[in-house]
């Protein structure tokens, strides 16, 4: 006798409390909290900021707890918060050129004004897995006094002998938001470069190194990376200045590429820009690989790579969406499936019928 | 912070979205019902439910939704399906609204992939969640080439590919999202509904909305639109039949489920649509394996 499936409700109802007794773990462990999270996960918490597009290191962190360490679902949480915030206005540009920096490499000179600062970086350790990291207490870093005057940046150096592309000149246009208003492609810069900035690590990851191994390859150099404190600044009307609101941690990548001139331009380095909140120095790098990628068409290049193809890149690297889309599979389809199996039915009986004529001929 | 986060987040905005997000959704909406069928782009908003789980359709009923209205939300036609339950929660929450299950007492009827088999009136929506809105889509894969097809009206890939469909299995092998012309104009996508369900569409009296979240479309059929399914003179439209009536309530002529009951291949085909098929049973109509069968075979006239 069927009995019509009821009872969704309370078995949502207990699947949320199963899943909130599985979160907290093993009783006997102390819990960890935001503020644990936040000191010593760091960078994922940068990750959610980064890709939650807010930035907010104790809400991050809480995410990154609610979802039980899947960064995917923080990020969309944050995600879903930020969609509630209203807007109260629109910040100045960020200066990087006087931030106050904690890392800055340069690939494209050995030496140069401000000189190397490694910094806090993974780069040259041994991925040994260190048995010995729980409890250890580490020494006191190395200080050094700071610097007090900024330090250059590497494309505004190599830009005074004109072998680089300058800067496009700020012509005054506001920049788009594709959280407020619709997508048309193709797309301006501004918009390509606010889908990367939101978009996954994974994904721009691939898409960065398939431009390394041939498909669209464009000779890049990591120019610099630079990750610090910038000051975050709003203009207030009623001032008729701009006040610092506080300061905010990026991680900046400018990569510099091989160009040798097409239509109007003259051979000299093109540039792609990369820039994250916190420290996501690999997504900074994956993002200016693509952003020169897509670059493209606006510099006169073939277009016939995955990572060069606007619509394809901007369309499918948000992975709240494609998370959200992959995952919607998992809801009933039994009215599709139902007519699909009605179908192939159909068709199935007819194929059997002409088999059996021909076996019978 | 999160203490005081927490505390914020209970306090929402009537039905979730804020005034000025609203406003955009439903200027969408009115160009939408503007020009029938044509898929209008808005800014979608990322709502605390996945993309693809019906975010498209839950903006749209919370840009129209009103303190009196009453709520109905089906997924597969079933009020009771899990992310149905987590829609109508949604909006009990946010927006204090009264629901309801049965489609006469609904003002809004949020559906995924089924019509109602109790026909609308006037004082109704229906809001579809749409997960693909792009009837081209699959013929190509570009936005940029889709919108220029349809600005020409260019549907001849679309003709092609059911003409192949004739050509290969001796008919028009798509059985759900089946392609609509609307208004004599636009080719359409009525979303993953049966084109059991595609007649409905034609001429209802009901206003319907169309929302897709993640791909940021909305658009709709006004009441009493011509909406027409795709087909040739030599290979008319056919929507499903069904060999069987609903194994509880008797009901012919109403799109049926497939339930397996054994290992042993048996199985009974039941209403895909519950409010309609509690109905039924509660006016006294039985079928093969609902316990005191009165009657079987009925037509769907209730």
């Amino acid at each position: 006798m069927y009995v019509a499936v009821k009872g969704g409700e309370a078995a949502i109802r207990n699947a949320h409390r199963l899943m909130a007794h599985e979160r907290r773990g093993d009783p006997e462990v102390p819990e960890v909290s935001a503020a644990q999270i936040d000191g010593q996960l760091a960078l994922a918490v940068d990750r959610v900021m980064t890709e939650g597009s807010l930035y907010d290191r104790g809400l991050a962190a809480l995410a990154i707890k609610q979802a039980r360490g899947d960064l995917v679902e923080a990020i969309f949480l944050v995600r879903a918060f930020r969609a509630t915030l209203p807007r109260l206005g629109a910040t100045e540009p960020l200066d990087t050129s006087n931030m106050a920096i904690r890392r800055r490499v340069s690939a494209t000179f050995k030496d140069l004004p401000g000189g190397q600062i490694l910094g806090p970086t993974f780069d040259y350790t041994h991925r040994l897995i260190d048995g010995a990291l729980d409890g250890f207490a580490p020494p006191e870093p190395a200080t050094a006094a700071p610097r007090e005057e900024a330090v250059p940046r590497v494309t505004d150096l190599l830009g005074e002998e004109g072998l680089i592309e300058p800067s496009p000149r700020d012509d005054g246009s506001e920049p788009g938001d594709l959280t407020r208003e619709p997508l048309a492609f193709p797309i301006g810069r501004d918009l390509r470069l606010q889908a990367l900035a939101r978009g996954d690590e994974g994904f721009l990851l691939a898409l960065g190194y398939s431009t390394q191994r041939g498909f669209a390859r464009s000779h890049p150099f990591a120019g610099e990376i630079r990750m610090g404190e910038v000051e975050v600044e709003i203009f207030v009307e009623e001032l008729g200045f701009a006040v610092t609101l506080g300061t905010i941690t990026v991680t900046e990548c400018q990569m510099v590429n091989q160009f040798k001139g097409a239509g109007d331009a003259p051979p000299q380095f093109t540039r792609g820009y990369g820039l994250t909140f916190g420290h996501c120095e690999r997504k900074a790098m994956a993002m200016a690989l693509v952003d020169r990628a897509l670059r493209a068409a606006e510099l006169g290049e073939d277009v016939s790579a995955p990572a060069q193809d606007e619509e394809f890149v901007i369309m499918h690297s948000d992975n709240v969406e494609a998370t959200g889309f992959v995952e919607h599979l998992k809801l009933p389809h039994y009215v599709d499936f139902q007519s699909e199996l009605d179908l192939l039915r159909r068709l199935r009986a007819e194929w059997d019928a002409a088999a059996l004529k021909e076996a019978a001929q | 912070m999160s203490e005081a986060i927490a505390t914020e987040r209970t306090a929402y905005n009537f039905a979730y979205l804020d005034e000025q997000t609203k406003r955009a959704i439903r200027r969408a909406i009115l160009k939408a019902i503007a020009i029938p069928g044509y898929q209008v782009p808005f800014a979608s908003r990322e709502m605390p439910m996945p993309r693809g789980w019906g975010t498209g359709g839950v903006q749209v009923t919370a840009a129209i939704i009103g303190p009196d209205d009453v709520l109905k939300v089906i997924d597969q036609g079933a009020d009771d399906t899990t992310n149905a339950v987590a829609i109508r929660g949604f909006f009990t929450r946010v927006a204090n609204v009264a629901t309801t299950t049965r489609t006469v007492e609904a003002t809004i009827i949020q559906t995924r992939h089924r019509v109602p088999e109790t026909p609308l009136n006037a004082d109704q929506i229906l809001v579809y969640q749409v997960p693909i809105p792009e009837p081209l889509r699959f013929l190509e894969p570009r936005e940029t080439e889709t919108r220029k097809l349809h600005a020409l009206a260019d549907y001849g890939t679309m003709h092609v590919k059911l003409y192949e469909d004739i050509a290969h299995f001796g008919e028009i092998a798509t059985t759900y999202a089946y392609p609509v012309t609307v208004d004599g104009r636009y080719v359409m996508d009525p979303s993953p509904i049966p084109k059991f369900d595609n007649p409905k569409l034609d001429d209802c009296p009901a206003l319907q909305l169309f929302g897709a979240g993640r791909e940021k479309r909305i658009y709709a059929v006004p009441p009493h639109t011509r909406v027409v399914s795709l087909d040739f003179e030599d290979h008319p439209f056919a929507p499903q039949r069904f060999t069987e009536p609903c194994a509880l309530c008797g009901a012919t002529g109403v799109f049926l489920d497939e339930v397996i009951l054994d290992d042993r291949g048996g199985r009974m085909f039941v209403c895909s649509d519950t409010d309609f098929c509690n109905g039924r049973q509660a006016a006294g109509h039985r079928g093969r394996l609902a316990g005191n069968p009165i009657e079987s075979g009925e037509g769907a006239d209730v």
